[in-house]
């Protein structure tokens, strides 16, 4: 068993903007089981956060437990992480980002983490708008404690146990767009073209990105009759618009190209440019998003690709007034002002 | 895009670098994990089958598996392969029991080898133990061709060269020393069932300049004064050397100039200092050794003075190559003469045939090469096989070897009847090297320190001593640590479509990024030309191949890149259905490999 790789690199591996290659993104060796979708996950990370030329300390890695809350453990080692409670991710990283708005909140979820013990947390920091990246390793089971049906297996799901799921799933998707996200798509680990470019968007995006990425695993779910294996997904995953990422700096710069495409300029000035594979396809409307979801899964399709965003909202912050510098930076005498202004606050209460 | 064949060995033979650069493709990888184990006669034996003189090789090998070794291209340096071969000879212990011996009856086929260098007597090492009858004819009056001759004891001692030597000689070669063949004629009349003939390449040129016959006595071919050492005949040399060439025989040259006296010597090189011939260790040890080389000089007269005085002058030059790499000389104009008492010539050196008759369908080349197979090194007479540097000029040792390890199978099949170029080739195995879960028979964990170097003895004192060899060698301790750096090429990747699930488990982990997954190529061509722009990384280097797959479930392909591997199994190990396993190549005939 290795618990290193080489530090040996090929020699034409790309330079970022910043000076690092893709590979001072990364983690320590995954313990996960060999094969598990979620490494894809996270080297899915690992390459978008370099192709952005991201500093990695201006990146935190937030999540709860889970295989997948594990899994930051295996990417990003020069940036900020905290592996916090089961379920209550999204607290820590409410209180996190209204510490320190300046970083990026990456954050790594399950379909167990986030559907059942956190499905209250989840559903409140969509609510609240806050500025971060959600994902979600969604493979069916709880992982880490030996392959439990989870909320998000379909009626009728088996687990290699033989336990049957009895009840309807949750659609993280379609329950995001319903609460309030700004950015909502879902992504098939095995499909990592689309996982990067939708990843990058996600990032560049300001406000609540969601992605709920299939992600199976080899070891709990992955057996002939599960909707959440390899081969399954495979056959099944089909998509709306395939997604490109465009930087802000190649913008002006690269070719146009032909064929039906449609542009969405990010907050940023990146675009995310979107090739129509389904005719009806658009991005801005989620009522359209949650009948088209629907309409494939009737149609026994997992539909993937960005279902919608929404690039102008105001977010946590905005909504909130809060201070343009962020609270970590402020001095003690900007933070505590004295009684002088304690008074004029009371005052103004009465 | 077309699925690698992996059918046959040369694929996998292709990824030990080491190997298949080595003219004997001597099992290097497997040799050094033996070393790693301490069975260092066990690594001893291993190449002694293939290369015949591990001790000799290990020492003054022209190395061409170190350019080629996998570590170059993911670092600065290459594995100390050949001075880990010297330490297999150093620390084995004694093997004599284990060499082949010659079976008591003959097989009643005679074969006459004609010198007795390294081509030579691995055609007799070879076809001894098949029984054959060998009459060995050598001009001088001990074996090892140049190995005696021209190597110098301070880079080759005796002792090392005799042992080796003996171990073949003794399993009960026909010896004939002092008998210079003087007539192919009259040995062929001997009725001798193939003749191999292993004459090197022993006429050195002269470089005639004008001033030439003025100075004449104090001009000497390099190979000639070396020999003239060697044989003891030469016991001095004046203070003042100039040694005219750039390659090993020069270098050879100025430090036993040193050694036999000389205060100031000088070497003359008209190519750049980095475009010389000779290998690079050996120009650092003739610096250390305070000889000055000095290149970009042609050299354009010799003169002699009234008083008797030799000066050469030379005439300094520029290098500078066009696109396929082809040599200018720019002259400057700029003169420099330099006032000596010797020069030694070392420019290049012939073979020479005075000895072979030209009516006896023995057929020569335009440049009076023999004209030969290249593939069974048979000559237009059939019972006649070359092979050293007689076959093709002036080479090596391990090519030497090589020559004669296909010589003997043309010779074996000739003798009985059948057609040389009809050659048996080699099996081969892959042999799984998983052991539980994630446990590996071979050490995966990539050691990633540099290069060991070799202790010597003090440069004062080396320049001193005629027989004391420079090199002290790796101890114990050092060579198992220079051992740690090899990156076992000879563990294979090996591939199975149908397990695969695609997951990219090893795709992701791979530190070297040499594994991809992407979209069939309709389109058949050259593979480099097609992945072009296809690939995680842009190839580094074209050396290696790619190992393409058929198509998996979902229409896609595989392709690794074998270029920079480090054979560290982390895609194996990383792969949840065995798709990817570690084997380790093993090939059943090695000298049937030499192509
Ligand atoms: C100065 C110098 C240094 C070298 N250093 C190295 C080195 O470090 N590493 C390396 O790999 N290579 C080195 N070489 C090259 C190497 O020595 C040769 O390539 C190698 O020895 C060739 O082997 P061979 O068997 O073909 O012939 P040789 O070794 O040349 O042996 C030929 C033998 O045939 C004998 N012979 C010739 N004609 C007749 C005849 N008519 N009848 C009977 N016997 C005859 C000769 O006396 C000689 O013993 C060096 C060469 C020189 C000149
Ligand atoms: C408060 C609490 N309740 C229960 C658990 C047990 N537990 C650990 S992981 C897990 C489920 C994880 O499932 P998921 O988020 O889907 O992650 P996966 O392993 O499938 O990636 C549970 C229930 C716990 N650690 N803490
Ligand atoms: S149990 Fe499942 S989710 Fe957890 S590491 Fe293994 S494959 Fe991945
Ligand atoms: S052994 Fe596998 S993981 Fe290691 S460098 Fe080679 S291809 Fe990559
Ligand atoms: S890890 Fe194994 S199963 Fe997964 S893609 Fe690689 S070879 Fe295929
Ligand atoms: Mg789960």
């Amino acid at each position: 068993m290795s618990y290193a790789k080489s530090k040996f690199r090929h020699p034409n591996l790309e330079v970022n903007d910043i000076g690092l290659t893709y590979r001072d993104y990364e983690g320590v060796v995954s313990t996960l089981c060999a094969g598990c979708g979620h490494d894809s996950i996270s080297a899915s990370i690992i390459h978008a956060c370099a192709e952005l030329s991201i500093p990695p300390h201006k990146i935190a890695k937030m999540s709860g437990i889970g295989c997948s809350s594990k899994a930051p453990n295996y990417f990003l080692n020069r940036s900020h992480g905290f592996n916090s409670v089961h379920g209550r991710m999204p607290s820590v990283t409410t209180g996190a980002n209204l510490a320190n708005k300046d970083l990026c909140y990456l954050a790594m979820s399950g379909d167990g983490d986030t559907a059942s013990i956190g499905l209250g947390q989840f559903a409140h920091v969509i609510r609240r708008r806050l500025d971060m990246v959600y994902l979600v390793a969604n493979n069916g089971v709880y992982g880490l404690t030996k392959g439990q049906l989870a909320a998000t297996s379909d009626k009728g799901a088996k687990n290699k146990a033989g336990e049957i799921s009895p009840f309807n799933e949750i659609d993280l998707c379609v329950m995001a767009l319903q609460l309030g996200a700004s950015f909502v798509a879902r992504c098939f680990s095995g499909d990592r073209k689309q996982l990067v470019s939708i990843l990058k968007a996600a990032i560049c995006h300001q406000g609540f990105a969601f992605i709920d990425i299939i992600s199976p695993c080899v070891t709990f779910n992955n057996q002939a009759n599960s909707k959440r294996s390899y081969d399954y997904v495979q056959q099944h995953v089909s998509t709306g618009a395939v997604s490109d990422f465009v930087p802000v700096k190649d913008e002006i710069s690269c070719d146009l190209p032909s064929g039906n495409y449609h542009d969405i300029c990010l907050h940023d000035g990146s675009l995310i440019r979107l090739y129509k594979v389904a005719k009806d396809y658009r991005s801005d409307d989620k009522l359209h998003a949650v009948n088209m979801i629907e309409a494939h899964k009737a149609k026994q399709q997992i539909l993937t690709g960005l279902f919608y965003v929404n690039p102008a909202i105001d977010t946590y912050h905005e909504v909130n007034q809060t201070s343009d510098t962020p609270l970590n930076q402020l001095r003690e005498d900007a933070l505590c002002p004295g009684q002088r202004v304690l008074k004029s606050i009371n005052g103004s209460f009465r | 895009m077309k699925k690698t064949d992996v059918n046959h060995y040369q694929h996998y033979l292709n990824v030990v670098d080491c190997q298949q650069a080595c003219p004997a493709h001597t099992p290097v990888p497997e040799y050094i994990r033996l070393i790693t184990q301490k069975r260092f006669g066990d690594a001893y034996m291993l190449n002694w089958q293939s290369n015949v003189f591990p001790g000799i090789l290990g020492r003054v090998c022209d190395r061409p598996c170190e350019p080629a070794c996998r570590r170059t291209r993911v670092e600065d340096k290459a594995v100390a392969i050949c001075r880990l071969k010297r330490v297999t000879a150093d620390y084995k212990e004694d093997i004599r029991e284990r060499l082949p011996k010659a079976p008591k009856q003959t097989n009643g086929k005679r074969i006459a080898l004609i010198g007795a260098g390294p081509a030579s007597l691995t055609v007799a090492r070879d076809l001894l133990p098949l029984g054959y009858q060998i009459d060995l004819f050598e001009r001088d009056s001990k074996a090892g061709g140049m190995m005696r001759s021209q190597i110098p004891q301070f880079r080759l001692p005796h002792q090392v060269l005799d042992e080796e030597l003996d171990y073949i000689l003794d399993m009960g070669v026909n010896t004939h020393f002092d008998h210079p063949i003087k007539s192919l004629e009259s040995l062929l009349s001997q009725d001798y069932h193939a003749i191999f003939i292993g004459t090197g390449a022993p006429k050195g040129r002269h470089l005639h300049l004008p001033g030439f016959d003025d100075c004449k006595d104090d001009i000497n071919i390099g190979i000639d004064w070396l020999s003239g050492v060697s044989f003891g005949h030469i016991t001095q040399a004046p203070k003042r050397v100039v040694v005219l060439g750039g390659g090993n025989t020069a270098m050879d040259c100025c430090r036993t100039a040193k050694r036999l006296g000389a205060t100031d010597v000088k070497v003359l090189v008209r190519s750049s200092f980095e475009a010389m011939k000779a290998s690079p260790w050996e120009k650092e040890d003739a610096i250390a050794e305070a000889i000055e080389i000095l290149a970009d000089h042609s050299p354009l007269k010799y003169q002699r003075s009234e008083d008797g005085h030799m000066r050469v002058s030379f005439e300094k030059v520029i290098s500078s190559y066009d696109k396929s790499n082809n040599r200018t000389l720019t002259k400057t104009g700029e003169t420099l003469d330099i006032d000596c008492d010797l020069v030694l010539v070392a420019i290049g050196q012939d073979t020479s045939f005075p000895w072979i008759e030209r009516h006896i369908g023995l057929k020569f080349n335009d440049w009076s090469q023999p004209v030969l197979n290249k593939a069974t090194l048979q000559s237009t007479l059939p019972q006649v096989f070359f092979g050293g540097d007689s076959a093709f000029g002036p080479e090596n040792i391990i090519t030497a070897v090589a020559h004669g390890h296909k010589a003997a199978i043309s010779i074996d099949l000739y003798c009985q009847g059948k057609d040389p170029e009809n050659r048996p080739d080699s099996d081969f195995n892959l042999i799984s090297q998983k052991m539980g879960m994630h446990e590996w028979r071979y050490d995966n964990q990539i050691e990633h320190h540099q290069r060991r170097n070799v202790p010597h003895i003090d440069w004062q004192q080396a320049s001193q001593e005629l027989a004391t060899e420079v090199e002290l060698g790796f101890d114990e301790k050092l060579a198992l640590k220079e051992a740690q750096r090899c990156l076992n090429c000879d563990i294979q990747t090996v591939f199975s479509e149908s397990k695969c699930i695609e997951c990219s488990a090893c795709e992701d982990i791979c530190p070297l990024d040499c594994i991809n997954f992407i979209d069939d190529i309709p389109q058949s061509g050259d593979p480099e030309t097609l992945l072009k722009g296809k690939l995680r990384v842009e190839k580094a280097h074209s050396e290696q191949d790619y190992f393409i797959s058929d198509k998996l479930n979902t229409g896609h392909i595989m392709v690794k890149d074998e270029d920079v591997c480090v054979h560290c199994g982390l895609c194996a190990e990383r792969c949840p259905t065995g798709a990817w396993d570690m084997q380790k190549l093993i090939l059943s005939n090695i000298e049937a490999t030499i192509k």
